[in-house]
């Protein structure tokens, strides 16, 4: 190799941990399938269908809504035995407000930590502060309000909620059109009626007018819970989300690889119908799925997060 | 750079050059923000998904995103034997990041049977400086186009090069362990870099792709 690069500037600073690289990081996620999985073989099913990062936790959504009782962080073995297994990023959640497990998994050297709702909450009032982590953040949201609100305390990318465990996207598709909705609404607003929307919606005002003026969030916003099919992930993408978490939907199907494989590649070419049609055959049973509307208030996990 | 006249049917630029139109494939990763660099160097942006997408480009982008899912996805819509031949036909091509792995002719540190596009006769460590709490972002001095600021996400470097490839940029002294890695590099009409300049609003890396493509169109 020939060596005419300059001389490398001796007093540059470099910083980890900046908003830039956290909120980058999501950006290289867009597009992409982010997958639940629960071991190491799992984990490389994920990464070998082209998921563009998987969410090491103990329990899929779906088994935790079984068992009921107290979900918490994973133990650092096993998302130690998941990085080793593969190659792309490797996400893992700590409950809401619980800022050590928080530390704990960015010691662990997980890539991007999950302030997630599925697990039972440490905090009924504080999120974590997400600023002071090196290691990014994404939280869930239903609305625009709770969505720059996670934003404002840090998070680097936002997902819609929907209701994990579910196999129901009909909370997903709720959740995602009440925030891109509520942004086009803040597009064609004035100067007074922006910190009017900021009031209502608890949100601060140089956020607001932030989004307003991107007509998107100023974060990467996937959406999540309840997408079980290749045709759910399309839906998803088509109604304008920038990728999608599948959480029980795949390893609770009839037949993972191939199911994980059509929803990379449905995700991938979301507007063409024959490849989706393509790609939905031959996939066996998904997974049985409970219908969001059946479940008792004190079940629905979207409700956790303040 | 003199000027040409435009082709027909073709925008022409404030230079009295044809608009430039360069492809981003658009399978997954940072598209928008090429998009957006693209049109600021004065390139026209198209997304490419399709084998149909490639025709009549003046040059490519592979942006940043997950090599893996990128090269999966590759084989499986059929486009990785016609991206190869157009980068062997001498098509301008830059890769940022995943772009540099695709385009690498030798990978370490992943899947061994990852599917590429190759071409650049580099060798590249994929994750090589750590994992995202070692991300980071510095300045660093770029040839030909002055000092630029770097952001670094699960960035590869490149450990070994051929004698046509040219070092563009290397990663500087306060970066600790990783100083003096090579992160940027030009093989004939391939340019590629670890960082990503597309998240940082300033297209002069762009620029400088968009003047290559001219070079070897004039």
């Amino acid at each position: 190799m020939s060596a005419d690069a300059p001389a490398p500037t001796s007093a540059a600073v470099s910083q980890v941990g900046t908003a830039t690289v956290k909120r980058g990081m999501a950006e290289m996620l867009k597009g992409g399938v982010i997958m639940d999985v629960v071991d190491a073989d799992q984990a490389r099913i994920a990464e070998d269908a082209g998921a563009v990062a998987v969410m090491a936790l103990e329990r899929v959504p779906a088994d935790i809504r079984r068992d009921g009782g107290v979900a918490r962080m994973s133990d650092p073995d096993m998302i130690d035995r998941i990085q080793a297994a593969v190659s792309i990023p490797v996400m893992a959640k700590a409950r809401i407000g619980h800022f050590v497990e928080a530390q704990v998994l960015q010691a662990s050297g997980v890539d991007f930590v999950d302030e997630s709702e599925v697990l039972t909450p440490a905090d009924y009032t504080h999120h974590i502060d997400k600023r002071s982590f090196t290691v990014p953040f994404v939280c869930g949201a239903t609305n625009l309000g709770e969505a720059l609100r996670r934003i404002s305390e840090g998070a680097a990318m936002i997902r819609s909620k929907g209701e994990a465990g579910t196999g129901d996207v009909s909370q997903a598709t709720t959740h995602i059109r009440t925030i891109l909705g509520e942004i086009r609404r803040l597009t064609v607003m004035d100067e007074p009626e922006l910190f009017a929307a900021a009031k209502v919606m608890a949100a601060p005002i140089d956020l607001v007018r932030e989004t307003a003026g991107l007509g998107r969030l100023p974060v990467v916003l996937f959406t999540a819970g309840g997408v079980a099919t290749p045709a759910d992930a399309a839906m998803m993408m088509q109604l304008g989300a920038d990728g999608v978490f599948i959480g029980s939907g795949i390893f609770k199907s009839g037949d993972p690889a191939s199911r994980a494989r059509a929803c990379v590649e449905a995700t991938a070419y979301f507007t063409d119908a024959e490849r989706i049609a393509k790609v939905s055959r031959g996939l066996g049973e998904a997974m049985v799925g409970i219908a969001a509307d059946s479940l008792g208030a004190a079940e629905l996990l979207a409700q956790r997060g303040w | 750079m003199t000027a040409r006249p435009a082709a027909a049917g073709r925008a022409v630029g404030s230079d009295g050059w044809p608009v430039p139109r360069v492809g981003i494939l658009a399978l997954q990763g940072d598209v928008r923000e090429h998009d957006r660099a693209l049109r600021d160097a004065g390139a026209e942006p198209l997304a490419v998904r399709r084998v149909e997408d490639l025709h009549g480009l003046d040059g490519l982008v592979l942006p940043g995103g997950e090599s893996t899912t990128m090269g999966r996805l590759l084989g499986v819509f059929d486009l990785l034997d016609p991206l190869r031949r157009l980068v062997q036909e001498g098509l301008p091509v830059y890769g940022s990041c995943a772009g540099m792995i695709l385009l690498a002719d030798e990978v370490r540190g992943g899947p061994s049977d990852q599917p590429r596009l190759g071409g650049l006769d580099i060798t590249v460590r994929r994750n090589a400086f750590g994992r995202q709490v070692d991300s980071f972002e510095t300045d660093l001095a770029f040839a030909g186009v002055g000092d630029v600021h770097a952001v670094f996400i699960r960035a590869p470097w490149v450990e070994a090069a051929g004698s046509d490839v040219r070092v563009l940029a290397r990663v500087p002294d306060s970066a600790r362990q990783a100083a003096g890695r090579v992160v940027a590099v030009r093989q004939g009409a391939v340019l590629a870099t670890s960082f990503h300049p597309e998240l940082t609003g300033d297209s002069r890396i762009h620029a400088l792709f968009v003047d290559m493509i001219k070079e070897g169109a004039g």
